[in-house]
């Protein structure tokens, strides 16, 4: 399990940055879209299923023909957790912090930290949207925040 | 064929479970396995498989060279995380039953206190694992880096859907907690747990507090399966697998991405198949030995296992049920939450010696012919299993 947090280098030897996502090159039009300022999860091309995280054939119907098809970014929290201590060193200054995993409306979900959200009043059902933000250590990342 | 009564665990062995160890993982295995083949009343040299668990990063090699086992003729291993010791348990039973191998050892525990901390991700503490690769990649970047996290969201959606509470998870930790302090092997033997003491604990992953969460535990768990036939040989009165069967998630990737948070389904999937091939259901269960890594699994399992409707888990946790002197005492020994996490080995071992009469008299279920087991993987996978004591 890559952990990825390193060490920053501008002689703050406490910080760590986020982990690095292990991009593959199946995962590669994920990331092209992050870099365009996109979300676009995997759209089969024989039955149209959007699927996400990124598989090699349907689950549908085990056509390996595939696109990228953008979202609108949209959606709302499916569930969410409160996190009390820091699970990893990055986030250390962040506690308590906000994870959420995020049903976009076109049906597809994604998990994400939602460091800007009130953890007394996040809920189930609050819509939120995307932004794209570059992080240390990781680069653009797509962001979400409540909108409600 | 069917795998039912063909056959049984006759040896269990066990290391203490502790908050700190000397030993290596390896010398924990090998001391609980050498105990379970002398409870079998064998010598190493009558093992012929052997299946040691993904999570402790043990080989077959391992046991082969240190027990001196010069005739193996089955090794595997299950990689379904905690549901991996109960599902081997289906492995090793297909291949007693097919002539394969005689006198299956099994193994699990690690040194989850001394060096793989679950609850840290920051130290390599766990090995890389190829099922964990979309986790890596879409899950942890973004700050859900443990497994509290995720079942915590698991756990806040059934709270959304069926009106269910924290005060629920706190019964189940303050009944299980009541086993331990039954258990003299039990880390949490001297320390009691009110359903006060549960509500003012820490928050670790709201919902999850504190005593929501099981035990990072040193310590290991062995037991020898073998044909029903030479279980009659055994030493002492053999547990007799009358029923098993493994269930998958779907999607396989991770929690979040289940199309219903709330469902265990990979449990549902196994207990169907286990109760099917026992020829019962839920109504013959005297005792429940149910994985619980989170009190919230446990809540979910009742459900999965058919011991309530979904969504009626909180109602089925209230009263004492789930309590010694219930209708279907749960975890009995203490479990995951207060005996010790063994990586669910240690709810085996417990069913074994609850169906031999081997407890301590205060915690030993009364009449006690038919227990349930569960095993429960980090992504809703699950396996469960009836021992009974007659065939």
């Amino acid at each position: 399990m890559s952990d990825g947090g390193t060490t920053g280098k501008s002689g703050d030897s406490k910080t760590v940055t986020r982990p690095m996502p292990p991009r593959t090159e199946l995962s590669q039009g994920f990331w092209d879209a992050v870099a365009r300022g996109e979300l676009a999860v995997q759209r089969c091309g024989a039955c149209g299923l959007l699927r996400h995280y990124p598989q090699l054939r349907c689950p549908a119907c085990q056509s390996a023909e595939v696109s990228w098809q953008p979202l609108a970014g949209e959606g709302e929290i499916h569930s969410y957790t409160v996190a009390h201590r820091a699970f990893h060193p990055a986030w250390k200054e962040h506690v308590p912090y906000v994870i959420a995993t995020i049903e976009l409306d076109e049906g597809v979900r994604m998990v994400c930290d939602l460091l800007g959200a009130d953890p007394d009043t996040i809920a189930i059902g609050q819509r939120v949207r995307v932004r794209f933000e570059d992080l240390p250590g990781q680069g653009r990342m797509p962001r979400f925040d409540v909108v409600d | 064929m069917s795998l039912r009564a063909r056959t049984a665990i006759v040896g269990v062995g066990q290391t203490p479970f502790t908050r700190g160890t000397d030993c290596s993982t390896l010398e924990l295995h090998l001391r609980a396995a050498l105990e379970a083949i002398e409870d079998a009343g064998l010598t190493p040299a009558d093992i012929d498989g052997v299946m040691p668990n993904e999570l402790a990063g043990t080989i077959a090699e391992d046991f082969i060279l240190n027990l001196g086992l010069r005739d193996l003729a089955f090794s595997s291993t299950i990689r379904t995380g905690g549901a991996s010791f109960v599902s081997a348990i289906q492995s090793a039973s297909l291949a007693i039953a097919g002539g394969v191998a005689k006198n299956v050892l099994l193994v699990a525990g690690r040194r989850g206190y001394s060096a793989q901390r679950v609850s840290l991700t920051s130290e390599g503490a766990i090995p890389p694992h190829p099922v964990m690769r979309h986790i890596d990649e879409f899950e942890r970047p973004f700050g859900n880096t443990v497994a509290s996290q995720w079942f915590a969201q698991a756990a806040r959606r059934h709270m959304h859907e069926f009106g269910t509470t924290s005060e629920d998870f706190g019964r189940i930790a303050v009944a299980i907690r009541g086993h331990a302090n039954r258990n003299p092997r039990a880390l949490m033997y001297e320390k009691p747990l009110s359903l006060e003491q549960h509500q003012a604990s820490a928050m670790i992953a709201d919902p999850l507090r504190l005593f929501d969460c099981s035990l990072e535990t040193d310590g290991a768990t062995a037991i020898v399966l073998s044909s029903a036939e030479r279980a009659r040989d055994a030493r002492k009165p053999p547990a007799f697998v009358l029923g098993l069967g493994e269930g998958h998630g779907d999607p396989p990737t991770s929690i979040t991405q289940k199309r219903d948070l709330t469902r265990i389904e990979g449990l549902e999937i196994a207990a169907r198949r286990a109760y099917a091939m026992a020829g019962i259901g839920p109504d013959a269960i005297d005792a429940a030995q149910i994985y619980d890594g989170f009190t919230w699994i446990v809540l979910a399992s009742l459900e999965a296992l058919g011991f309530c409707k979904r969504g009626e888990g909180r109602d089925f946790v209230r009263d004492g049920r789930i309590a010694l002197g219930g209708a279907l005492p749960v975890n009995t020994s203490g479990g995951l939450l207060s005996e010790g996490h063994c990586s669910g080995a240690n709810l085996v071992s417990e069913a074994v010696r609850q169906l031999r009469r081997e407890v301590e008299p205060e915690r030993q279920v009364r009449d006690c012919e038919c227990v349930l087991v569960t095993g429960e993987g980090d992504f809703h996978e699950g396996a469960a299993l009836v021992l009974g004591r007659d065939r």
